[in-house]
C-alpha cells in the first residue's frame, strides 16, 4: 500500500501534521482552529465542494509570502508557517467584508435570512460597526417562482447556489452571468426561474449564505386560515421535520421532538394534528402493490410491463424526470406523494366523516422541502380549483410560526397526533431518509410476495449515505435488485445506466436532496455542516426502532381506511384518489424548432 | 426553453460549427466566436442550440456570452461604427466624437438603430494614432475627425 505523504506545518504557533494535498483551512480545522469562510461550501461525503476562493474572507498570512492566501484553496506545504489572525489578516478580512456590505441592501431587519445569514454573522464577528465605503447599489428585480424567491440584489457571488444547481443536482438552471459590478448568478437570458429548467429542489436556497435565495413564505396565509371561523384547519407533518426542527430552538441536530412538535401544532390552533406518516403507510400500500404487480407480470413474461418501478414521493425528483427524462414517464410509480395522498384522503374521507364541505377544510403540510410548495399547486391535485393541500410550509416556516405564537417550544410536553390520520408505523418514519422509502416498501412487499412473516425488518444493505447504492434483497429465493440515489446528479447517473441497458433493477428510489428529506432544502440551514444531516438521518432510524409497528400494512387505521372507504390497494377508488400522471416538460431544456 | 425561429440552413450551419469542434463543452468559447463571425450576433435561440449540441446548460453559455464584451446578443447595424477610445484618440477628444455619434443616431454603445442601419461600438486603438481621433465605419477609417464632421460622415451612408 502506498504510504500517505505527510506534511508538517505551524498554524498560530501550533504544530500540525496533515496529509499532502490538505488545504490550510482543513489543516487548521484538524487542530480546532476555525478560519472564517463565506464562499466555501462543502457537503462532506457527497463529493460536493465549492471553493472558488473568490470571497477572500478566509485569507491567512503565510510566512515568506507577500500576498495573503485563501485558506480554502491553498494547499499546505512542508515547513509552512501560517498566521490566521495577525493584524494584516484581520484588517484584510474586515476590508473584504466591508466592501461586500457596501453594495449589500441594508434590509437585515426584514430579511428572510436574518439571524441565519452568514454575511451578517461575519460582520458581527469582525465587529464592523460602520461601512466606510459608499458605493452604487444593484437594482435587479425580484423573481418569484411558485416555491423560490430570488432577490439577487443581495447576491454576493459566492457561487454556492451555482455549484449545487450544476454539480450536485445537474439541473443547470443557474450560472454566473455578466461581469464586474453587474456580475450575478442568474438563469439563462435572466428569464424567470419558473421558465428555466429549475426543478425547485431548493438546494440553492439551502446553500445561499445570504438572503438572495429563499423559499416563498406562506405563513401569513396559514395564520389567516387558522383565524377563519368557517374553516377546519388540518395539519400534516413529514417524517424528516421531527428530527430537525429542534435545531431552530437550539437543540442538538438529531434531537427527536415529535411529541413537542405535535403539542406546538395543537397550541397554534390546528383543529386536527395529523401526520404525513399515515399517508406514507398508505403510499406503501399503493406503491408496494403496484410494484409487486409489475414484478409479477414481468416474471410471467409480459413484455409490456416496465421495470424498474421508480418512487414518486419527491417533488423535486418528479420535476426532474418530467424535464430531463420525458421518454421515461411511464416508469415511475403512479402513486401520489404521501403529502398529496394525505390531502386527497383528508378532503374526501375525512370531510365526509366530519360532515363538512371540502371547501371548508384547509389542509396545511409541514415539509422539509421547498419543492412541495410547487407540488401542492399542481393543477392535477385540485378539484374544481380547490387544492387537496392548500399550503405547504417548510420546517423553518413552522419554527417561525411557533415563535410568532410565542410558544416556548422546549418546555412543551410530549403529545400524540390525533387519530385516525395521525397513526403510523416505523416504515413511514424512514421515508425521511435516503433508502427509507424502498426499505419500507420492501418490508411490506416481502410479506405480500412470499406470504411469510418478515422476522428481521432492518434492511441494512439499503441504508447509508453513498450517493448511488445498489443492493439485492432475497424474497425467499427470488432476488430483487434495488437501486437508490439521492442528489439529482446521482439520480442521473443511475438513470443513464438504466436507459443504456447497462444494469437491471426491479425498483429504484430517488430523493432529490442529499441524505433524502433529512437534508431537504426546507430544513434548518446546515451551512455546509453535513454532520447535522447525518445526525438527523440516524435519528430517523431510532424513531423507527421505537415504533411498536414497523410495517405499513400493519397500521390498523390504514386497514380501517381500506375497509371503510377505499376498498383494495390500487382498486378503482384508490386509483382515482391516490394516483397521478406525469407531464413532458422537456421544452424547458430541449431545443425545439417551431 | 423557447421554441425558436431559426431556419434549417442556420441550424445546420451552427450544428456543423459545433461538430467541427467535436461538440466539446471545452470548446464553447471558440464555437461562440465562430458562430458570431458567421451570423454577426448570438441571439438566445442560437445560444440554446449551441448549449444542446455541446451538452451544457443554456445558463452556462449565457454566462460566457455576457462575460466577454466581444460577444453580443444584438445584431450589428448594416454600417457598424467603431470609435477608438485608445490613449492617443482619447486625449484628442474621441469621447466627444463618440457622444456626437450617439446624439445624432439616438442610440447607446452596443445598440443598433431601429432601421438596422447603424450600430455603435468603441474599441481600443486601431494602430492609426497619427490620425487621432479615429473612427471606423465598416472597414473605412476616418481620421482627425471633429464633432462638426459627424453629421456629414453619417450622411454618406444615408441612401
Amino acid at each position: 500500500m502506498e504510504m500517505e505523504q505527510l506534511v508538517n506545518l505551524t498554524i498560530d504557533n501550533k504544530q500540525v501534521q496533515v496529509a499532502k494535498g490538505t488545504t490550510i483551512l482543513k489543516a487548521a480545522a484538524s487542530i480546532g482552529i476555525k478560519i472564517p469562510t463565506l464562499c466555501y461550501y462543502e457537503l462532506k461525503g457527497q463529493g460536493i465542494e465549492n471553493k472558488p476562493g473568490c470571497c477572500r474572507v478566509c485569507v491567512v498570512e503565510v510566512e515568506g509570502k507577500g500576498n495573503l492566501a485563501p485558506a480554502c484553496a491553498t494547499n499546505v506545504s512542508e515547513g509552512m508557517v501560517v498566521k490566521t489572525h495577525s493584524l494584516k489578516v484581520v484588517n484584510a478580512r474586515r476590508t473584504v467584508v466591508e466592501l461586500m456590505l457596501s453594495d449589500h441592501p441594508a434590509s437585515c431587519l426584514t430579511c428572510a435570512k436574518s439571524g441565519k445569514c452568514e454575511l451578517q454573522t461575519l460582520a458581527q464577528e469582525l465587529g464592523i460597526r460602520d461601512i466606510t465605503f459608499k458605493g452604487e447599489q444593484s437594482t435587479y428585480r425580484k423573481d418569484l417562482s411558485p416555491a423560490i424567491i430570488r432577490d439577487v440584489n443581495k447576491c454576493i457571488m459566492c457561487r454556492r447556489c451555482e455549484t449545487v444547481c450544476n454539480k450536485l443536482q445537474t439541473v443547470g438552471a443557474l450560472s454566473a452571468v455578466n461581469r464586474g459590478f453587474m456580475a450575478v448568478v442568474a438563469t439563462a437570458f435572466e428569464q424567470d426561474l419558473a421558465k428555466s429548467p429549475c426543478v425547485m429542489c431548493g438546494q440553492c436556497v439551502q446553500a445561499c449564505p445570504v438572503g438572495a435565495l429563499a423559499e416563498v413564505d406562506h405563513t401569513r396565509q396559514v395564520i389567516n386560515a387558522l383565524n377563519d371561523p368557517k374553516k377546519t384547519v388540518v395539519v400534516q407533518t413529514a417524517p424528516a421535520v421531527r428530527v430537525a426542527i429542534g435545531e431552530e430552538f437550539g437543540l442538538t441536530p438529531g434531537t427527536r421532538v415529535t411529541g413537542k412538535m405535535a403539542a406546538a401544532l395543537r397550541r397554534i390552533g390546528f383543529d386536527y394534528v395529523f401526520d404525513t406518516d399515515f399517508a406514507a403507510d398508505l403510499t406503501i400500500m399503493e406503491e408496494g402493490t403496484e410494484m409487486l404487480g409489475r414484478i409479477d407480470k414481468y416474471m410471467k413474461g409480459d413484455k409490456s410491463v416496465k421495470l424498474p418501478i421508480m418512487t414518486s414521493c419527491c417533488p423535486g425528483w418528479v420535476n426532474f424526470f418530467e424535464t430531463y427524462y420525458p421518454d421515461m414517464l411511464d416508469i415511475p410509480s403512479t402513486a401520489k406523494s404521501p403529502m398529496q395522498m394525505f390531502g386527497a384522503v383528508a378532503k374526501s374521507y375525512w370531510v365526509e366523516k366530519l360532515g363538512i364541505k371540502r371547501e371548508d377544510m384547509v389542509v396545511v403540510s409541514i415539509m422539509p422541502c421547498v419543492a412541495k410548495k410547487f407540488e401542492c399547486q399542481r393543477d392535477e391535485f385540485k378539484t374544481d380549483g380547490n387544492p387537496d393541500v392548500d399550503y405547504s410550509l417548510t420546517t423553518r416556516e413552522l419554527a417561525e410560526l411557533i415563535k410568532q405564537f410565542n410558544i416556548d417550544f422546549n418546555s412543551l410536553p410530549d403529545e400524540d397526533f390525533d387519530n385516525p390520520l395521525g397513526a403510523s408505523t416505523g416504515a413511514a418514519v424512514i421515508f425521511g431518509a435516503t433508502g427509507g422509502v424502498i426499505e419500507a416498501a420492501t418490508r411490506t412487499a416481502y410479506e405480500l410476495f412470499t406470504g411469510k412473516t418478515l422476522e428481521k425488518v432492518d434492511f441494512n444493505e439499503l441504508r447509508g449515505m453513498d450517493g448511488v447504492r445498489e443492493a439485492t434483497v432475497d424474497f425467499n429465493g427470488t432476488p430483487i435488485h434495488i437501486g437508490i440515489a439521492h442528489g439529482l446528479g446521482n439520480a442521473r447517473k443511475l438513470l443513464d445506466k438504466v436507459k443504456e441497458g447497462k444494469e437491471f433493477f426491479h425498483a429504484i428510489e430517488v430523493m432529490a436532496c442529499p441524505g433524502g428529506c433529512v437534508g431537504g432544502a426546507g430544513q434548518p440551514y446546515h451551512h455546509g455542516d453535513f454532520t447535522k444531516v447525518e445526525r438527523r438521518f440516524a435519528a430517523i432510524y431510532e424513531e423507527d426502532k421505537d415504533k411498536p409497528l414497523r410495517k405499513s400494512h400493519e397500521n390498523p387505521y390504514i386497514q380501517q381506511l381500506y375497509k371503510e372507504y377505499l376498498g383494495e390497494p390500487c382498486g378503482e377508488k384508490s386509483h382515482h384518489l391516490l394516483h397521478t400522471h406525469y407531464f413532458d416538460k422537456s421544452d424547458k431544456v430541449e431545443f425545439v424548432k417551431e | 426553453m423557447a421554441k425558436v425561429k431559426l431556419d434549417d440552413n442556420k441550424i445546420q450551419k451552427i450544428k456543423d460549427i459545433c461538430a467541427a469542434h467535436g461538440n466539446k463543452a471545452g470548446e464553447a468559447i471558440n464555437i461562440l466566436h465562430e458562430v458570431q463571425n458567421t451570423f454577426g450576433y448570438l441571439p438566445a435561440e442560437v445560444q440554446e442550440l449551441i448549449a444542446e449540441q455541446i451538452h451544457v446548460s443554456a445558463a452556462h453559455i449565457y454566462g460566457i456570452v455576457t462575460f466577454y464584451s466581444f460577444f453580443t446578443m444584438l445584431p450589428k447595424g448594416e454600417h457598424p461604427i467603431s470609435v477608438c477610445l485608445g490613449t492617443a484618440c482619447y486625449v484628442r477628444g474621441s469621447e466627444k466624437i463618440l457622444d456626437e455619434f450617439k446624439r445624432q443616431l439616438g442610440i447607446n454603445i452596443g445598440e443598433t438603430t431601429p432601421d438596422g442601419k447603424f450600430s455603435i461600438n468603441c474599441l481600443r486603438c486601431v494602430g492609426a494614432c497619427g490620425l487621432a481621433p479615429v473612427a471606423l465605419i465598416g472597414d473605412k477609417v476616418y481620421g482627425r475627425i471633429t464633432t462638426d464632421q459627424v453629421k456629414d460622415i453619417l450622411a454618406e451612408y444615408q441612401n
